[in-house]
């Protein structure tokens, strides 16, 4: 190829950023050998490399964006379009301090109005930012300071925010009695940065029992328990680990989804910044099973303390051989790695994630081919979600028999829920499949100041209102499909009886325009002109009548779920039509 | 195996529910094409594999929730396809009226035309203040122009000069969602960036977004009229490589240089020389 480089020289301190890295340049020794083969497979070191500049100086400059071209090989006008995709690359300001308000489907309930207002009065640098996952303490920021790193704060405040000056953030906190726990029972008790803490509340049995099953033992077991994913596709796992497992060739990943960005959504939060040990065993046994030597964690960008807890659980698990050529003495080898996504909502669906990884635009592809055939580095790959992941750690500790006497017979173990918006006790909920909405409420306090319920948007933005009518409802994936709603992430988010649902769907609906990759027409499009038709009608300027509006919205719903590559685009008007539908306050009618 | 053999493995599957039988490895719409319906593409061409961006190609699938494109999605054996339910001809439709509410597509050709048409599609249903892609052309030499008012994103532009065709790399797709759009890096102009001006992303692209510089003037001027052209298809006489090109003139001047899509030596590409160098034929004529 023809690489033409970025006249642009990088800083220094940009070019320690990507030095370390990537280690220094070669010297030069009179001999010039320019990108190559080797050089080329570093694309995927691009995403990482873009965060280091990024992390240092606060932006991507003309200079660092050429010095990263350079060294990686990769043409300046697709590294470009790479940083230009993630929302957190900054490539056309100075860098400087920034904060990210988070003013969605939640924090917009409670108060992040006030904190723009107290922003666009200061000099600061401010964005408004979807959800940030902090959404049991609305409303949330997070802050970058360049050269020191990203931070979370929640609840927070009009003064901190003007001052950007924040607290400390403490863990986010388990309501539930111990006894009632499984996937959460180390949240808050157990030291996530001590591995000696995490192997006395019986961490590692899990890989032990898996290496005295054997990999068809370990994939059988999650056969017989029944477990489903829990990232909103319901996919059942043991097909899911034995079509990797089965897949010929020798180079197979397997991946944990921790990109967790649908609105409402923050359990695999919780569980990485609060048991990441249990992610790692996890992940060791996933690749165990699998016939896969190479793991990757990918953490959304927003969740920094989560990234830190992972990358240390790595080091000290390596450091005591519990990864690496070895693993755990059983002859067998395995490494993680942890990536960092950079704001891209759309890198959560499975084949964006890959394109992400490998340095690409998180674009998704069409399936099939499906991951367990060609995946990520075009590879079988196995991908599952944070909490899929805990669970499995469940059907091979515990038994497979044992787990699924937990839930119903179609939807068996423990689930997590989101609980977020109108109630006295937001938080993250475990229970057997089968609860109902219902009784999900009454543990989280139920609606806050005692007002009454309007509606429930399960699955957050790319799920469905229900409104009281459905608390009698068993929170499982039949209950939920037999009833045209949907699980979807376990985001459970409550509007008291005083919501306007208006302001509530445009919000949903400017979230899918942002987020929209812009690859495929009916998405790129369609996402804007549901906002459009939704903003019209919140004005009282409707395009003929409220009728046609409606009609407008309803072709343009069908066409996103129809003919969208993804499930963004096929998700994007779900929410809006469900409260269509209900009639809910403010929805248009 | 013998060629024989490959020759003889074949997928069976049903298109409106007539049965056709196609080579293992071609696509819906190659078998819908074998039974003779044509179904509109817009970011799938003739040289290039499918960018699989535009779905206005989706068909109905017997099992599949989502519709299908058919420009990419592989036939298997037993497919049941359907092309004209009503769910299929909806999807066309709102996708050509997405697309004409976003971006210009007045100089993309009668066949566009006639399919907007043919779906009944209203793009203007949108409503005048809808959201466009309408930006200023960008005319930084006399070779060629970007009217990226008219891009509808479908890839071609940037596949034909990567690893389609031209492995330049000068181009790429920046930004995301409705902000998506062709750039080079940090938006520089072309002489400053990898771009060796051969044009062949001129070549593929569907909506006249990109064009040769001759061509822009005359259409803005309102002097371009192809009724008064003639084709004639000739030799290159730069190299040896033996390029076949196809001069469009008008008035007696070469007013487009092309080279057809089908000629396996050029697959439609040309280099600077053979797509801009030929208005040496006429120098001098006019005095």
């Amino acid at each position: 190829m023809d690489l033409r480089a970025l006249l642009d020289r990088p800083t220094e301190a940009e070019r320690m950023a990507v030095d370390d890295l990537l280690g220094p340049s070669e010297p030069f020794d009179g001999r010039v050998a320019y990108g190559g083969h080797e050089a080329r497979g570093q694309r995927q070191m691009l995403l990482p490399a873009l965060h280091a500049v990024q992390d240092a100086v606060g932006s991507v400059s003309r200079g660092a964006l050429g010095y990263i071209s350079d060294r990686l090989t990769v043409p300046p006008a697709e590294a470009y379009g790479v940083a230009t995709f993630y929302s957190l690359f900054n490539t056309d300001q100075p860098g400087r301090t920034t904060i990210h308000v988070c003013d969605d489907i939640v924090c917009s309930q409670y108060g992040a109005e006030d904190l723009i207002q107290a922003l666009e009065g200061s000099e600061l640098s401010w964005e408004r930012s979807p959800c940030l996952g902090q959404c049991e303490r609305a409303p949330a920021v997070m802050f970058h300071h360049p050269g020191q790193g990203y931070g979370n704060a929640a609840p927070v405040d009009s003064d901190a925010v003007g001052n950007a000056v924040f607290d400390e953030l403490p863990p986010s906190v388990v309501h539930q009695d111990q006894s009632q726990l499984r996937l959460l029972r180390r949240i808050g008790r157990v030291d996530p940065a001590s591995l000696q803490a995490y192997r006395e509340s019986g961490g590692y049995e899990a890989l032990t029992s898996a290496i005295e099953l054997g990999p068809d033992g370990v994939i059988s077991a999650l056969d017989e328990s029944g477990l489903k994913g829990r990232g909103g596709a319901a996919f059942p796992i043991g097909i899911k680990w034995r079509g990797v497992a089965d897949a010929p060739g020798r180079d197979k990943y397997v991946i944990a989804n921790g990109d967790e960005s649908e609105p409402g959504t923050f359990k695999d939060r919780l569980l990485m910044e609060g048991d990441p040990f249990a992610v790692v065993e996890a992940m060791t046994i996933f690749g165990y099973a699998t016939g896969s030597t190479k793991g990757y964690i990918y953490v959304r960008g927003e969740y920094p303390t989560a990234e830190k807890r992972l990358g240390e659980a790595i080091v000290m698990a390596t450091d005591a051989g519990l990864l690496g050529t070895d693993v755990a003495g059983a002859g067998f080898e395995f490494d993680l790695e942890v990536r960092r996504g950079a704001g891209a909502y759309i890198c959560g669906e499975e084949t964006a994630l890959f394109a992400s990884i490998e340095g690409y635009r998180g674009e998704p592809r069409q399936k099939p081919p499906f991951p367990t055939q060609h995946g990520v580095f075009g590879k079988p790959t196995g991908i599952n979600n944070i909490e899929t992941l805990l669970a499995t750690l469940e059907v091979i500790a515990g038994g497979a028999g044992e787990f699924a006497r937990v839930g119903t017979e179609q939807s068996t173990g423990p689930k997590l829920f989101c609980v977020s918006g109108a109630v006295e006790k937001p938080g993250v909920f475990e229970v057997p499949f089968g609860t109902t909405l219902g009784e999900i409420l009454a543990l989280a306090g139920g609606v806050r100041g005692g007002l009454g319920l309007s509606a429930v948007l399960l699955g957050g933005a790319a799920g469905v209102f229900v409104d009281s009518g459905s608390l009698d409802m068993p929170l499982t994936f039949e209950d939920t499909q037999a009833a045209g709603a949907t699980l979807g992430s376990g985001a459970v988010i409550v509007f008291d009886e005083n919501c306007d649902f208006g302001p509530v769907l445009r919000r949903i609906a400017r979230f899918f325009r942002d987020e929209s990759c812009g690859q495929c027409v009916p998405c790129r499009i369609g996402t804007v002109r549901q906002s459009e038709t939704l903003a019209r009608l919140g004005d009282g300027e409707t395009l003929g009548t409220v009728a046609d509006e409606l009609e407008r919205l309803d072709d343009l719903a069908r066409v996103m779920t129809d003919a969208s590559i993804c499930g963004l685009g096929q998700t994007a008007a779900s929410a809006i039509q469900s409260a269509i539908r209900l009639r809910l306050r403010g929805a248009p009618a | 195996m013998t060629m024989t053999e490959r020759e003889m493995s074949t997928i069976t599957a049903q298109v409106n529910g007539e049965v056709v039988t196609v080579p293992e490895g071609s696509t819906i719409l190659e078998a819908c094409r074998r039974v003779g319906l044509d179904l509109p593409t817009l970011c799938y061409g003739p040289t290039m594999s499918a960018a699989n961006a535009c779905r206005v190609c989706v068909v109905e699938l017997e099992g599949s929730r989502a519709l299908v494109p058919s420009c990419s999605r592989k036939l298997e054996e037993g497919m049941e396809i359907r092309t004209g339910t009503e769910r299929a001809e909806h999807s066309r439709r709102l996708v050509l009226e997405l697309l004409g509410s976003a971006s210009e597509l007045d100089r993309s050709g009668d066949q566009l035309d006639s399919w907007i048409e043919d779906a009944g599609a209203e793009p203007s249903r949108f409503g005048p203040k809808a959201a466009t892609v309408a930006t200023a052309p960008k005319i930084e030499d006399d070779l060629y122009v970007r009217d990226y008012g008219r891009c509808i994103l479908c890839y071609r532009c940037v596949d034909a000069c990567g690893v389609e065709h031209q492995n330049t790399f000068a181009i790429a797709v920046a930004g995301r969602g409705f902000e998506a759009h062709i750039s080079t890096e940090f938006d520089v102009a072309l002489p400053d960036s990898a771009c060796v001006y051969c044009g062949n992303c001129i070549a593929v692209c569907p909506t006249g977004a990109l064009v040769g510089k001759v061509e822009f003037d005359m259409r803005e001027n309102d002097t371009w009229d192809e009724s008064r052209q003639d084709v004639t298809r000739t030799v290159c006489s730069y190299c040896g490589v033996g390029c076949n090109l196809d001069l469009h003139t008008q008035d007696e001047k070469i007013v487009k240089v092309t080279s057809p899509h089908d000629h396996d030596v050029t697959l439609g590409n040309l280099c600077i020389k053979g797509r801009f160098g030929q208005s040496y034929v006429s120098s001098g004529r006019d005095g």
